[in-house]
Order: C-alpha cells, then sequence, then structure tokens
C-alpha cells in the first residue's frame, strides 16, 4: 500500500514539474525545472528497481544536461520565451489529444504491472538470470549483458558519443567570429 | 478498480510524453523545443523501465537469498538510449549557439522570416 | 571575492572525494550498481566544477585539449582493440573467452578493459563538449 502512495505521489510531481515547464517562458526557471524533472526520474527509477538506469539518469540528466542548456542561454544571451502567435493553436492539441488516446488504446492490453508471469519475464530474461554468474562470473548482470552478451552494441553506442563529440567540436571548437545581426555570409570557422 | 491500479503507471508515462509531444510542436523558442524533446526521451524510458519490473523483485544484482530479480534487458536498453539522448541533446545545443549566430534570433517564426525574405 | 571564497573552499575538498568516487564507480561496476558511463560521466563533473569555480583557464590547465583528443579516440581504440585480439586468439569479434586461461578468468579480463575503454571516451567527450561551450563565450 506504501508502494502505491509513493508511486502516486512521485508520479504526481512528475506531471506538475513537466505541465509548469510548458506553461513557463522565463527560460532559466524552465532549465532548473528541468533538472528536478531529471531527478524526480531518477527517483522513481529506483522505487522501480532500476539501480544502474537511476545512477545514469542522475549524473547524464541532472548534471550534464543542464549544464549545457545552461550554457547555451548564456551564450545566446535569450533568457525569456516570445509568446507564441499561432494562426490556428487548437491544431497542436488535437494532435497530441489523438496520438495520446491512441496509445492508450494500446495499453489496454499490456499486462498488469509488475506481473511476474507476464510475458516479458518469462522467455529470455531467465537465461540471463540464471547463466550470468556461471559463464562470465559477475554478480551485476545488467553489466555482464552490457559489456558482455550484448557487446557489439555498447561498441556503437561509444562511437556514436565520439561522433557527438568530434561533430560539436566542428561546429563550436574555432574562434568566434562577430555576431551580425542579419545573414551570415559564408560558412566554417576559422581555426 | 483492479485495472485503473494495474495501470495507471503507464497513462501518466503517456501523458508525460504527450506534455513533451505538445512542447515540441507547438512552441517556437528552439531550447525549448531540445527541452520538451528531453521530457519525451525520459517519459519513454519510464515506459520501458515500468514493463520490466516484477512486484517483489530486488535489483538484479546477484545477491545472496535473493529469490526473484526484475527483468535485467530493459535496463540495458535504457541505459544505452539515456547517453546517445545526452549525445543528441548536446549536438542540438551546439546547433542552437550557431543559428544565433548566424540568424541573431533563436524563434523560429522569425527564422523563417530571415529565409524567406530573400 | 568573499562571496567565492565558501564555494572555492568547498569545492576543493569535494573535488578528490568525486574523482575517488568515480574511479570506484568503474572498478567496481562487476559487483554493484556502475560501470564505464556513470563513471565517465562522474569523472568529468569533478573537472567541470573545477571550471566553474576556478575559471576556464585553470582547468585547461589541468586537462589541455590535445590530452582529452587523443583519449576520446583512445577509448574508442582500446573497445575495438580487444576485439581484434580476440579475432587473432581464435575465437570470434569481441569473444573474450579466449583471452586468458579459463572462461571465467577471459570473461573477467575482457570486460574490465572494454569498460575502461567506455569509461575514458564518456569522460573526454563530456569535456571536450562543455570547453566547446564554455570557450565559444570568450572573445
Amino acid at each position: 500500500m506504501i508502494d502505491v502512495i509513493i508511486d502516486i505521489i512521485l508520479l504526481a510531481f512528475l506531471a506538475i514539474t513537466a505541465v509548469a515547464i510548458v506553461r513557463m517562458t522565463n527560460l532559466f526557471a524552465i532549465i532548473m525545472l528541468f533538472g528536478i524533472f531529471s531527478f524526480l526520474s531518477a527517483v522513481m527509477f529506483i522505487v522501480m528497481d532500476a539501480v544502474d538506469v537511476a545512477f545514469t539518469e542522475a549524473a547524464v540528466g541532472a548534471g550534464i544536461s543542464t549544464v549545457l542548456m545552461l550554457a547555451t542561454i548564456a551564450l545566446t544571451k535569450d533568457h525569456n520565451e516570445k509568446q507564441p502567435v499561432s494562426h490556428r493553436p487548437w491544431l497542436p492539441l488535437a494532435v497530441v489529444i489523438t496520438t495520446g488516446a491512441a496509445l492508450v488504446y494500446g495499453t489496454l492490453d499490456i499486462p498488469p504491472f509488475g506481473d511476474p508471469g507476464a510475458p516479458s519475464q518469462i522467455h529470455v530474461a531467465p537465461y540471463y538470470i540464471e547463466r550470468s554468474v556461471p559463464e562470465t562470473g559477475m554478480p551485476n548482470i545488467v553489466t555482464a549483458v552490457l559489456a558482455s552478451y550484448r557487446g557489439f552494441d555498447t561498441l556503437g553506442e561509444v562511437v556514436v558519443i565520439f561522433t557527438a563529440g568530434i561533430a560539436v567540436l566542428l561546429l563550436l571548437g574555432g574562434r568566434r567570429r562577430k555576431p551580425t545581426a542579419g545573414r551570415d555570409e559564408g560558412e566554417g570557422n576559422d581555426t | 478498480m483492479d485495472f485503473i491500479i494495474s495501470h495507471y503507471n503507464y497513462w501518466i508515462a503517456i501523458f508525460l510524453m504527450m506534455v513533451g509531444f505538445y512542447t515540441v510542436i507547438s512552441r517556437g523558442n528552439l531550447v525549448k523545443k531540445i527541452i520538451g524533446l528531453n521530457i519525451f526521451q525520459v517519459s519513454v524510458f519510464l515506459l520501458y523501465i515500468s514493463i520490466g519490473v516484477v512486484v517483489g523483485g530486488a535489483a538484479p544484482i546477484i545477491t545472496e537469498g535473493v529469490e526473484l530479480y526484475s527483468n535485467p534487458l530493459p535496463h540495458v536498453l535504457i541505459l544505452t538510449a539515456i547517453v546517445v539522448g545526452v549525445a543528441t541533446t548536446a549536438l542540438g545545443l551546439a546547433l542552437v549557439v550557431r543559428i544565433k549566430e548566424a540568424y541573431g534570433t533563436i524563434e523560429e517564426d522569425e527564422i523563417h522570416e530571415q529565409d524567406h525574405s530573400l | 571575492m568573499t562571496h567565492n571564497l565558501v564555494l572555492r573552499v568547498v569545492s576543493k575538498s569535494l573535488i578528490p572525494l568525486i574523482i575517488v568516487f568515480a574511479l570506484y564507480v568503474q572498478f567496481h561496476g562487476d559487483f554493484g550498481p556502475g560501470g564505464g558511463f556513470q563513471a565517465g560521466v562522474i569523472l568529468s563533473t569533478a573537472i567541470i566544477l573545477y571550471a566553474l569555480v576556478f575559471g576556464l583557464d585553470a582547468a585547461e590547465q589541468v586537462i589541455p585539449s590535445a590530452v582529452l583528443r587523443i583519449l576520446a579516440g583512445l577509448g574508442v581504440l582500446i573497445y575495438a582493440g580487444v576485439g581484434v585480439v580476440t579475432l587473432f586468439s581464435g575465437g570470434n569479434y569481441l569473444n573474450y573467452s579466449v583471452l586468458a586461461g579459463n572462461q571465467i578468468a577471459g570473461q573477467h579480463l575482457g570486460i574490465l578493459l572494454v569498460e575502461l575503454g567506455v569509461g575514458m571516451t564518456v569522460f573526454s567527450v563530456m569535456l571536450i563538449i562543455f570547453f566547446a561551450f564554455a570557450g565559444r563565450g570568450r572573445p
């Protein structure tokens, strides 16, 4: 019973923070609220027994992402969002409600939350849980699967991170040219 | 009533997804669009991890005396997805900085006006 | 200067602890939560905290940008290199069992090297991105 109450309180806080992010216009406050959102989702992951994921989400979401967004609004000197003047304000809301209704209709067939007899728990997961320690000798099943059983995916992920680093170096690594108010002439960095 | 208690996790994750989606398609400020995209990503992770939860289970680290473990496979997938998400966000923010230097603004409709007024 | 004083003193005592914690998470990823990604991000957070409090120039003296670029490539090279070594030792690509005598020792060695490569790449790329953003604002 106490688990259900903790779940409901955390999810309610997440929903309130998300709605506040949409409604506010001060970018600095929005970024701070995003840090809070990321941290609350890390706590939610811990409640759902996903400790590795909570670790990564707290470090990456509430740490690196927030710092980079603050650096962006410091560089662009843009602290307030302009109020949108859209011709059809009901169109995004209609699209969102339709998509949400379709997704909720899709979740009506999902097995109940936490069911040990659900199809996702009885086919592939017992294989890894039983054979992780005899075959690799590591108690942490997530690290064993990540580094040994599914090592190719982790190789691809490391290459993706490396590519993102190279791309940011190409975009922002050179000397800054004088900011112009109109259209920029030419391209490329003066390195 | 049982049905609502066993499914409300998924519905709130879908509500958060839709809030993030609405932020991306209806707001013109580029930084706010990126924040909406991140909200969408985090709520997708919540949906995936809640599929792998086992009631009464422990974290998937083999310890003495524990019988029931949570499903470790969604954890692996979401770990990769989180790190790829931060790479995408960093690249998007670098593009926003360059757009500001080129156009002088990061509001989407002003950028469209400058593009179309050539 | 006075309003920076608390930040400087506190961060001087916290940054070594953060670095030690990052190394703990890196090498105990087998037995508890953790691994290469979390350790790389936490280690880069320590240097980012140093850069925020003491200035970007001081942080670039701690770790020059050239070293960061070499480290990033070296991490990917270590990961792919482990696969090539196993390929030449008789097994499939990234089959760690052929790295040592028995299967368990080989898996341990392979996973240790692979997580080291991942940690190095994540640490250096996060710092490259932060230095790129912070260095853009200087004239």
